[in-house]
């Protein structure tokens, strides 16, 4: 089971890679926000996958506080761009 | 005093649910683990009763409306959620798209019912909740695929965006 | 037991795939929210839903606490990563809106429409 959960991060790994493809080609601001969103959204899944294989529930609590965190910045990189701060 | 217990509940029931098996007392938690909770939630529901939910908007307080959007979660929303998926997939695969901006009616009376309907919105098929209208709780929705028919349409109903009747049963809960 | 968790694990990684080709392939910012929103979420509950599956059979199987433990936690996780998609996409698009990222090609703009009046 260790190997298919392997398997996957090494997907998820190359997934984000080509996110941040999009993230530095851009073209405007908006489009690179989104990139980040979905790059948030990979690291919060290897995270949980990253808890099986180590058996480290902390890993989770982790990803938990990090999708939380990210939301939060995401809100303030949407209000600076939306002109209202 | 109402807004006070609808946090505390919440709270103490996630605390709870994320130390469960660290002992045996009711089967499942240590008892220092209960206690650090109790504290920890009284100290939070009370400073987020002092502090946030001047906008009017806190969680409901009736168990039933907790059950109803569970219940709702796991029935049609998640079956919506896939057929959005579906449509995503063959968009990907394919590239047909032909998108556009509407305003939607969404008949949505409090702050809470309109969140819910607009997050529902964005995860369901082909439809992305773009912008509201706070004082008619009108919703602009982005559409990724519309018809010719839809885009001369201008009477657009929340009903109309999805196969279930979600708005009825988001609705039911949360107002 | 393992066949469901590796088909839930297949399913998710192939709707994030789809997520972030969808975001390399599309053409402007709200259609590459639709795929990265949709599918992204979609896939990433998949892949928590497999290991919540695997932790509580492995918790049945031979009572191993930090297995509960593990599934109850991943359930919170998928909770939390669901609402803040949904709500942070709705951030991102308002924001573009805002910033005069119009969305191309659109047969109709009801939003612009509003603004301009």
């Amino acid at each position: 089971m260790t190997g298919a959960w392997t398997i996957a991060l090494v997907v998820l790994a190359v997934l984000i890679l080509l996110a941040l493809v999009r993230l530095l080609r851009g073209p405007s601001v908006p489009d690179r926000v989104v990139a980040l969103d979905a790059v948030n959204t990979l690291v919060v899944a290897s995270m949980i996958i990253l808890a099986v294989v180590k058996k480290q529930v902390i890993f989770v609590d982790v990803a938990i506080v990090y999708a939380l965190l990210s939301f939060v910045g995401l809100l303030f990189i949407a209000k600076y761009l939306g002109r209202e701060m | 005093m109402k807004r006070f217990v609808s946090t505390l509940v919440p709270v103490m029931a996630l605390y709870m649910w994320l130390t469960a098996g660290s002992g045996d007392v009711f089967g499942l938690w240590a008892a220092s683990e209960l206690v650090l909770g109790a504290v920890l939630s009284v100290i939070t529901a009370w400073l987020t009763a002092l502090h946030v939910g001047s906008a009017g908007v806190t969680l409901p307080v009736n168990p039933l409306r907790w059950i109803l959007f569970a219940l709702y979660l796991i029935g049609p929303f998640l079956l919506e959620m896939a057929k959005a998926n579906l449509d995503v997939a063959y968009r990907v695969i394919t590239g047909r798209i032909n998108p556009g901006i509407v305003r939607v009616n969404s008949g949505m009376k409090t702050a809470g019912s309109t969140t819910a309907l607009a997050n529902s919105i964005t995860l369901t098929p082909g439809t992305l909740t773009v912008g509201v209208d706070e004082e008619t709780n009108d919703l602009f929705i982005h559409k990724i695929n519309l018809t010719e028919e839809e885009a001369a349409r201008s009477a657009w109903d929340s009903r109309d965006l999805f196969g279930f009747n979600l708005p009825a049963m988001i609705r039911r809960f949360s107002e | 037991m393992e066949a469901v968790v590796l088909i839930c694990l297949v399913i998710g990684l192939l709707f994030n795939s789809l997520g972030i080709i969808g975001i390399l392939r599309f053409p402007d910012v709200y259609t590459r929210l639709h795929a990265s929103t949709k599918a992204t979420t979609f896939g990433s509950i998949f892949v928590s839903l497999s290991v919540i599956v695997y932790a509580a059979a492995r918790f049945a199987g031979d009572g191993d606490r930090p297995m509960l433990s593990l599934a109850l936690h991943v359930l919170v996780a998928m909770f939390v990563l669901a609402f803040t998609n949904a709500a942070g996409a709705h951030a991102i698009a308002r924001a573009a809106h805002r910033s005069g990222t119009l969305p191309s090609p659109s047969v109709r703009d009801d939003l612009n429409e509003e603004a301009g009046s």
